[in-house]
């Protein structure tokens, strides 16, 4: 089995944020690691790999920086790494992203499942996997749980999709897009992976390479706009400790008080 | 282009309520707009939901009935809905920012050229245009977006918004929207539900949530909080650590890598307050925290804090809810 498995690299999520009056994010000195939602996918891509043998590609867009991400991919097990990088690619939207995203896999060949994270943590927008699976005119099997079976030979696959109101099994062909939930417990990278990937030289594609006009993608391509990006309004919570001589007097207490907060 | 359209999400032909709090946004924007609300229903056998839509708020309903929408998938889903909104071209599609809600409009943006704003908390019109708000970097920041070309997508935050009252008097007008869809077109099949939820309040619409967290010591540590939370009419959560130990299923799970809850009251037993567990609070009203360490951050976050034995605190709240004829049960 080929796999892809997309990877976006994202601020620290325990960073403390700032943003300065032209609407840019810092986090400090804070690091930046592999989206946690996409080592869900890491780790599914590479339990897949071990079992029906094949090859594991890990891709991100994002810039030079992002290799990074890439290295721990490969650290963890990933065979390939490919950089989408391009300064035409700044400020593409999701709906572009998974334009620039569609055309790495097509340019790949060959690939039987692309592997994504449910959603990044800094976008928060669970957008680029329906819109990749559009863009490739695959199914898309969003909120995977768990794989039940693959049958590459069959090419199908079934899963359990987590939606609000249960689990739903669904069975699609191959190839198909998977969005990862929390499915497994993502493995540290290995001695022997870190020194591969520290070796590895990634590839660079950019739009050209991928066969893109400049005109389909980056900030011009994309239909969302941000004006402004802001810290949200803070409340001034302080806690109020509800103290009594017995369990049961606290619980009158705070009763008492939750009953005045109309939240009971 | 005119007139707000909402996709009303339906499961076993229930519509969830986020898709009614999507209903009274569209309301409010086509006010502001000066259109119509047409409401967009998908599914087999769940014209009945028509009448409903109206009162609480459509002014059209369009309903497209066929044996292969009756569970969702998105890509049949998909091909009736892209082509109804590229031809009507309404100036907004809003729905419910459910699991199904953000694939649908995800999949939405990319057949249409446009994008979709996910997880919206605040609308307004500015300029004839509409502009939105919505959280990002897990809640650390917020963003006003907009969308340059239309329609403008937009899948609403739960709980976020108002459920509109229903007006039984309002009338409006039903459309069945003829729907031609070749079986083989569409490869996935929904082989089984498994309804994990049955007879549960979903934590996502829960107005009260009961979380529990590695204080509560086993798997049988939570039983004095489904008690409370069964007294209270509540949804039970927990954190990552007691799911990572087994002591209960992945679904109960709150934060980062879990669900995202806004109740108006959540009661933390037992549970640490670390940041990726409070990610998954978004816009609680009131937090109460049980806590034997008088340290733990979740009491920076918290409105009330008791600090004692999780294990004498719950039983006596329900105890206390009981006493009070408050109890649920
Ligand atoms: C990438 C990533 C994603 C994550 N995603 C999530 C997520 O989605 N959700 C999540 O919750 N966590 C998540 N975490 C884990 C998170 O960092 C914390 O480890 C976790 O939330 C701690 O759970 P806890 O509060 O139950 O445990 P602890 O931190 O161990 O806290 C237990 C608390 O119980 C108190 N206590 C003990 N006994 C009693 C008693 N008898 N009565 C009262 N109080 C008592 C203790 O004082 C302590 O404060 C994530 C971490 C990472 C790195
Ligand atoms: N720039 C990117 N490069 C590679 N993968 C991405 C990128 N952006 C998003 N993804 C993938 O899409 C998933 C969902 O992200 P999002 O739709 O942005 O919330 C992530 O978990 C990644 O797997």
């Amino acid at each position: 089995m080929n796999i892809v498995v997309l990877v976006k690299q994202t601020p620290d999520t325990a960073a403390n944020l700032t943003v300065d009056a032209s609407g840019r994010v810092s986090w400090g000195d804070a690091p930046l690691i592999v989206n946690p939602w996409d080592e869900f996918a890491i780790e599914e891509s590479l339990r897949l790999k071990e079992k029906f043998g094949g090859k594991v590609a890990a891709i991100t867009m994002g810039p030079e920086s992002a290799k990074e991400a890439l290295k721990q991919a490969v650290a963890m097990g990933c065979d390939e790494a490919i950089l989408l990088h391009d300064p035409a690619f700044e400020g593409s939207d999701a709906v572009v992203t998974a334009t620039i995203l569609a055309a790495a896999v097509r340019k790949l060949g060959a690939v039987d499942l692309v592997f994504m994270g449910k959603e990044s943590v800094d976008g928060n927008s669970a957008q680029v996997p329906p819109a990749l699976a559009r863009r490739l005119g695959w199914p898309l099997l969003a909120y995977v749980g768990k794989i039940r079976e693959v049958d590459p030979a069959g090419r199908s696959i079934v899963v359990e999709r987590i939606l609000e109101e249960g689990r739903q099994v669904v069975r699609a062909p191959l190839p198909a897009v998977l969005s990862a939930m929390q499915m497994n417990e993502p493995r540290y990278p290995s001695f022997m992976g870190i020194r591969k990937a520290a070796r590895m030289a990634i590839p660079i594609w950019t739009a050209a390479d991928l066969g893109l006009a400049p005109d389909q993608v980056g900030a011009a391509a994309s239909a969302a706009r941000w004006p402004a990006i802001f810290a949200p309004p803070k409340p001034e919570v302080r806690c109020e400790f509800i103290q009594g001589e017995s369990p049961e007097e606290i619980a009158r207490i705070l009763v008492d008080r939750l009953l005045a907060e109309k939240v009971l | 282009m005119s007139g707000i359209w909402v996709w009303l999400e339906q499961f076993q032909g229930q519509v969830p309520s986020v898709s009614w709090e999507a209903l009274g946004v569209a309301r409010r924007l086509a006010e502001a707009m000066a259109g119509p609300v047409t409401a967009v229903l998908l599914g087999h056998g769940v014209a009945a939901r028509a009448e409903e839509a109206i009162a609480m708020g459509a002014d059209m309903v369009r309903v497209a009935e066929h044996p292969d929408l009756a569970d969702f998938r998105l890509e049949p889903y998909l091909a009736v809905l892209a082509p109804m909104v590229a031809e009507a071209q309404p100036q907004a599609v809003l729905l419910g920012g459910t699991a199904r809600g953000r694939e649908l409009v995800g999949g939405l943006a990319a057949e249409l050229g446009t994008a979709a704003l996910m997880d919206v908390i605040e609308v307004s019109v500015e300029d004839g245009r509409i502009m939105a708000v919505r959280p990002i970097y897990e809640g650390k920041l917020f963003a006003r977006v907009t969308v340059e070309r239309g329609p403008a997508l937009l899948a609403i935050r739960g709980r976020a918004f108002p459920k509109p009252e229903p007006d039984p008097s309002r009338r409006g007008e039903v459309i069945a929207v003829p729907v031609d869809l070749e079986a083989s077109g569409f490869p996935t099949e929904v082989l089984e539900w498994i309804p994990e939820a049955a007879g549960e309040i979903p934590l996502n619409e829960a107005r009260i949530v009961v979380g529990g967290g590695r204080g509560v010591g086993g798997p049988e540590g939570f039983e004095p909080l489904r008690e409370l939370a069964r007294a209270l009419g509540a949804a039970l959560g927990a954190t990552r650590a007691v799911v990572d130990a087994g002591w209960i299923p992945y679904k109960y799970q709150v934060g980062q890598t879990g669900k995202t809850i806004s109740p108006d009251l959540y009661i933390a037993c037992g549970i640490s307050g670390a940041i990726q567990h409070l990610s998954g609070l978004r816009g609680v009203k009131v937090i109460v925290a049980i806590n034997k360490d008088p340290e733990a951050p979740i009491f920076k976050v918290a409105r009330y804090g008791v600090v004692d034995d999780l294990f004498k605190i719950v039983p006596a709240l329900t105890a206390e809810l009981r006493r009070r004829g408050l109890a649920k049960v």
